[in-house]
């Protein structure tokens, strides 16, 4: 698939198949878990060693280079949403230490064809971009942690993931022949 | 202008490929231990370089030039680095290393779902595009000195 991908303009590859694709995984997910907070690990596993590729691709298409303070690391964020998804968050939110901020969307584009039955409210639908968040950050040595604060699958007004600085990661150095 | 070989490195250290196009002299030590070796005085140049800087070091080590040969170096802000070792007359070295990250590193390997992130890269279709990549650069000249 990723060939196919490739050759296409990412903007033209149509959103409603990611969309479905995704709508698929998740309820196959259901299926063979049964437990929903198994599938809600699962999806965030998954998006973690998505983000940790993804970053890659991120980085070669901007040639960005490494953030040295949160505000930066949103711009980027949401500039890879833009690339990704084509939606634009909004940054807000800020938190007093400026190591806290919130991305509201006004449309997910993982949903937009879904409807949470009401057994399945523990379901966190997208916390696939969540670990996507957070294993394209690891990348960079930033270790943050992602969740969501409002969702629209659960009657909110907007979806709003909340990023949370934790650490910096230290440089590995070439382990010591002393 | 000439080539000589590429070392590729994640961010921790580990050779993730090696390959080698005109390099006549060896260095006398197995392939794992001149990766140690090569790693080691990286890490080393660039840890001295970020301390001596006068100012802010945007990008840090670039590159060094011995009489005979030009290592160049690329690190990406996911900690990977390509290190190129060419002739000293090599120009536009940075565009290559930037080109066989963006096309070849981030297309063949990245993309490739049966690549373990962390292991070495054995895929053949990347090395074959690397390969052709180099060949068609013009660094990659045929004893033009």
């Amino acid at each position: 698939m990723s060939r196919l991908v490739s050759k296409l303009d990412a903007k033209k590859v149509n959103s409603e198949f990611l969309t479905l694709t995704y709508g698929a995984l998740v309820t196959q997910m259901l299926r063979d878990l049964e437990n929903v907070e198994d599938v809600n690990k699962q999806l965030e596993r998954i998006g973690y060693n998505m983000g940790m590729r993804l970053i890659e691709d991120f980085l070669a298409r901007t040639s960005a280079t490494r953030c040295l303070e949160m505000r930066e690391t949103a711009d980027r964020i949401q500039q890879a949403f833009r690339i990704y998804l084509n939606v634009q968050p909004t940054i807000t939110n800020w938190s007093q230490a400026s190591d806290e901020f919130s991305l509201q969307f006004e449309t997910n584009p993982l949903t937009e064809f879904v409807e949470l039955p009401p057994d399945l409210t523990n379901l966190r639908y997208s916390s696939i971009i969540s670990g996507c968040i957070r294993g394209a950050l690891e990348m960079v040595q930033l270790e943050v942690q992602c969740w969501f604060v409002q969702d629209q699958l659960k009657g909110d007004n907007v979806t709003e993931l909340r990023v949370k600085f934790i650490r910096r990661l230290e440089d590995a150095i070439p382990a010591g022949e002393d | 202008m000439k080539i000589f070989n590429l070392y590729i490195f994640d961010k921790l250290g580990t050779l993730m490929y090696y390959a080698e196009w005109n390099r006549t002299k060896k260095s006398g030590l197995t392939q794992e231990e001149e990766a140690k070796l090569t790693y080691g005085m990286l890490s080393s140049i660039k840890s001295f370089v970020s301390k001596i800087s006068p100012h802010d070091p945007r990008e840090g080590f670039l590159f060094y030039k011995t009489n005979k040969y030009a290592l160049h170096y690329l690190e990406t802000p996911s900690g990977l680095k390509f290190v190129l070792n060419t002739d000293v007359n090599a120009v536009n070295v940075k565009e290559l290393l930037q080109q066989i990250y963006s096309k070849i590193w981030v297309e063949y390997v990245v993309r490739d779902p049966l690549w373990n992130p962390g292991t070495p890269v054995t895929s053949d279709l990347f090395q074959t595009k690397l390969d052709e990549l180099i060949r068609q650069s013009p660094i990659f000249g045929i004893r033009n000195i």
